[in-house]
């Protein structure tokens, strides 16, 4: 299975309505059994192995084996994501370990306020091909066109 | 079985899908929006923070001009960009379209910049560029931020912006007052027992292109390795086709050549690191085929050769046996030994081209960095194997299938102008129904930064159409929603109804799960249609069995059986690739040659014909049942 959840790890992100990685899946794979109040994928062969669900985990509790069908077991790319940095840790089969950082985002994460900077939509504006910040945000003071 | 409450939700203008584009739309629609007190309401089947082919995030953009002259190497015009797209196409792209795109490209980049996507730049601020439209990015968290910019901008209109997700769309509504008009649309949540009714001035379709039409590659627990995301399923296309839309180019796949099983992405390696990919036996396939090339002039003397007929490079070299393909990671290290004799120089190369070609595995396909370490491979120091992939529908990328959409006024050739019921940029041959991204066809190249700019485009477009349409109400009657609520929740009737009758539910002689209704589809399309099982050959012969096949598969649509909401989604998506599976089957039937050999080919039509250069379009008439083939001419204006 390629997204898997630890048993002891999980604790269900007790408390809340559903779980983190329930929340992010792109394809709806997680699920909670509320009996055991542990998440699991309920459809592994349909993981795209996007590792949304282990980023995202609060208990580091997920993992990703690599696809059976053509991956030797024992190696892992194992993540840790901060707020404006993510740090990969690479273990070989052979045992062999790799690590590297890359950065995620300049800005502080909430902070993104798209309109900011730029005057309000005019409505008479809506029968010119400008966009949001066009042109002057391309470095711009006219837009191309082509002379039929 | 268990009780959907019906929800009513009353809106402006529904953008359906939250990716690239749906976001770019949001952020552009909500701008217009506010002003004239219009509400915007963004639906998702996911969580939009990390829906969308973007999800795993991206390590490079692929389209951008670089007008404003701030980048490492040749800035470009957006005349050169339609140029070099319709080549690559083999003559054929809607070049408006296009050439909108490639004008206002720059300007999605440099939000992106603004809100805080780490673009590579060099010490003067530069943006660092590894071919010549690509910018070079760490972008882990690409689609955050696109997600927070949209999510932000909804959040400003108020009670006027509307964010709802784990909606499953099954189908556009046509108002009840005017057959080619859209008014809304249906589906239902997969988190809460809940069915929606969505009736709006304005619909944009934007969820993606579609994979797992064709078989992927592996079928056991790496079913979901498609190289594009498992969860694109065609909607776009099913829905526009549903709603009696025209589509264009369906037979178009792109079949992407990547780093084997895994599907690691090769344009770094290609662009940016130089590195020199051969055949099985050492010998360079790139160059090779020289007299089977010239088949395909002029398209195949352009520099660089289109990406279709470089693919048949690699099926000419497949079908001579002289497998596998390696990409020679470890001669990019003997290169720059070569080329460095500092040694404190040469480590750093070294170690830059190390931590490079890493993040470019795990900014976006992280199973390929896995690969590598399962195979105890340091890419440093010995080769990887490549293969040719599964096709997949992304009119967004290298590859032309979508809607015939309508383009801006300032730049769409008049041949076009009546294909469409009014003249909004962005418009299907349907009244109130806007597409984008991959759901834009003969517009290739787009990519990530394209598809958002696209969006914003039609976010614009939108608002305009419902501004200049004031007087309209959508029209959709209680008996409407009462037949699409019944039709919906049909699998779940089935399965309550005839679970029973067996031991375990999996094996049942009067239903069919949606897995296995993926399966035969997948089965058709690979073996008849000109999937990997053929090389990605296929006949008319071949064709016309596989869509009498692809009609009884049809026919078992009403047999589809779910037994929770999760699986009521997958029924949905595998009806949703089920048309997309016919209007590919039907364009490729109608296509008498072989434009694009390295996406399919047909034996009995081995050639390029450029009497045929032209669009196949195909429309679904569903009262009828009736599949329709138009031909709409190719039309330069660069």
């Amino acid at each position: 299975m390629p997204s898997y959840v630890m048993t002891e790890k999980c604790d269900g992100c007790k408390g809340q309505d559903k779980t983190a990685c329930m929340y992010i899946c792109p394809n709806d794979l997680m699920a909670l059994d509320k009996d055991k109040m542990k998440g699991y994928n309920q459809e592994p062969n349909y993981c795209w192995e996007c590792y949304c669900c282990v980023k995202i985990c609060p208990q580091q509790a997920m993992d990703v084996r690599g696809y059976a069908d053509f991956m030797p077991l024992g190696a892992a790319s194992t993540p840790l994501r901060g707020s404006q940095d993510i740090m990969w840790t690479i273990k070989f089969r052979d045992g062999r370990i790799k690590r590297f950082k890359y950065a995620t985002r300049t800005t502080p994460e909430g902070s993104i306020k798209p309109f900011e900077g730029f005057a309000d939509a005019n409505p008479a504006d809506l029968n010119n091909e400008f966009l949001l910040g066009e042109p002057s945000i391309m470095g711009a003071t006219e837009l191309l066109t082509i002379k039929k | 079985m268990r009780d959907f409450a019906t929800e009513v939700v009353e809106t402006d203008v529904l953008i359906l899908g939250g990716g690239m584009s749906g976001c770019g739309a949001a952020v552009e629609a909500a701008y217009w929006a506010k002003p004239l007190g219009l509400k915007v309401t963004l639906v998702d089947k996911a969580a939009i923070d990390r829906s969308g082919p973007v999800a795993m995030g991206l390590s490079a953009i692929n389209t951008y001009m670089g007008l404003d002259g701030k980048v490492t190497q040749n800035p470009r015009l957006p005349e050169r960009f339609a140029e070099y797209v319709t080549n690559d196409q083999c003559g054929l792209a809607r070049q408006d379209l296009v050439y909108d795109v490639a004008r206002h490209v720059d300007s999605s980049v440099k939000h992106f910049d603004k809100w805080g996507l780490p673009i590579w730049k060099d010490e003067k601020g530069n943006y660092v560029k590894s071919g010549e439209w690509q910018v070079m990015i760490a972008g882990e968290s690409y689609k955050i931020l696109v997600a927070e910019a949209a999510k932000s901008a909804l959040a400003s209109m108020g009670d006027k912006g509307q964010l709802m997700e784990r909606i499953m769309i099954t189908h556009l509504v046509k108002d009840d007052k005017d057959p080619n008009r859209i008014a809304g649309a249906v589906g239902f949540s997969v988190r809460e027992d809940k069915f929606y009714v969505f009736k709006a001035k304005v619909t944009l379709a934007l969820m993606g292109g579609a994979v797992h039409v064709f078989r992927p590659r592996s079928q056991g627990e790496a079913f979901g390795r498609s190289w594009m995301p498992p969860f694109v399923s065609g909607s776009v296309y099913a829905l526009v086709l549903q709603a009696g839309g025209e589509l264009t180019q369906m037979d178009n796949t792109f079949v992407p050549p990547r780093f084997k099983d895994s599907y690691g992405p090769v344009g770094t390696f290609f662009l940016l690191f130089k590195t020199p990919a051969t055949n099985g036996l050492g010998e360079s396939y790139i160059g090779a085929y020289p007299d089977e090339l010239a088949k395909w002039a002029p398209y195949s003397n352009a520099k660089p050769c289109p990406t279709p007929i470089r693919n048949y490079e690699m099926i000419l070299c497949q079908r001579e046996g002289k497998l596998p393909f390696i990409m020679h990671t470890q001669k990019v290290v003997e290169r720059l030994k070569k080329e460095i004799s500092d040694p404190k120089e040469l480590k750093k190369a070294i170690k830059n081209y190390e931590s490079e070609a890493w993040e470019d595995f795990l900014d976006m396909t992280i199973a390929g960095a896995t690969n590598w370490a399962a195979h105890n491979i340091d890419p440093l120091e010995k080769p990887m194997e490549l293969q040719l992939s599964d096709s997949v529908f992304i009119g967004s990328h290298a590859c032309s299938c979508g809607s015939w959409v309508c383009g801006p006024a300032d730049v769409m050739p008049a041949e076009f102008k009546n294909d469409f019921p009014a003249q909004y940029n962005l418009m299907t041959t349907v009244k109130g129904l806007f597409t984008a991204g991959c759901g834009v066809g003969a517009c290739a190249h787009k990519f990530s930064s394209g598809s958002h700019v696209q969006g914003r485009i039609a976010g614009k477009s939108v608002i305009k159409f419902v501004n200049d349409e004031k007087a309209y109400a959508p029209a959709i009657s209680d008996a409407t929603i009462a037949k699409y609520k019944e039709t919906i929740f049909k699998p779940f009737v089935m399965y309550d109804t005839n679970k029973d009758f067996t031991t375990t539910p999996d094996v049942n002689p009067n239903y069919i799960s949606p897995h296995n209704f993926l399966f035969r589809l997948q089965k058709i399309m690979g073996e008849y249609a000109g999937g990997w099982e053929t090389l990605y050959g296929t006949s008319d012969k071949l064709l016309e069995t596989g869509l009498w096949k692809l009609g009884l598969l049809g026919e078992d649509i009403e047999k589809l059986a779910a037994k929770d909401s999760h699986e009521l989604m997958r029924a949905w998506e595998s009806v949703h690739r089920y048309y997309v599976g016919e209007a590919c089957s039907r364009s490729r039937l109608a296509r008498k040659e072989s434009r694009w050999p390295g996406y399919y080919y047909k034996f009995d039509y081995l050639k390029l014909d450029e009497t045929q250069r032209h669009f196949v379009n195909v429309k679904f008439d569903e009262a009828k049942n009736e599949w329709t083939i138009l031909t709409r001419p190719m039309v330069s204006i660069v």
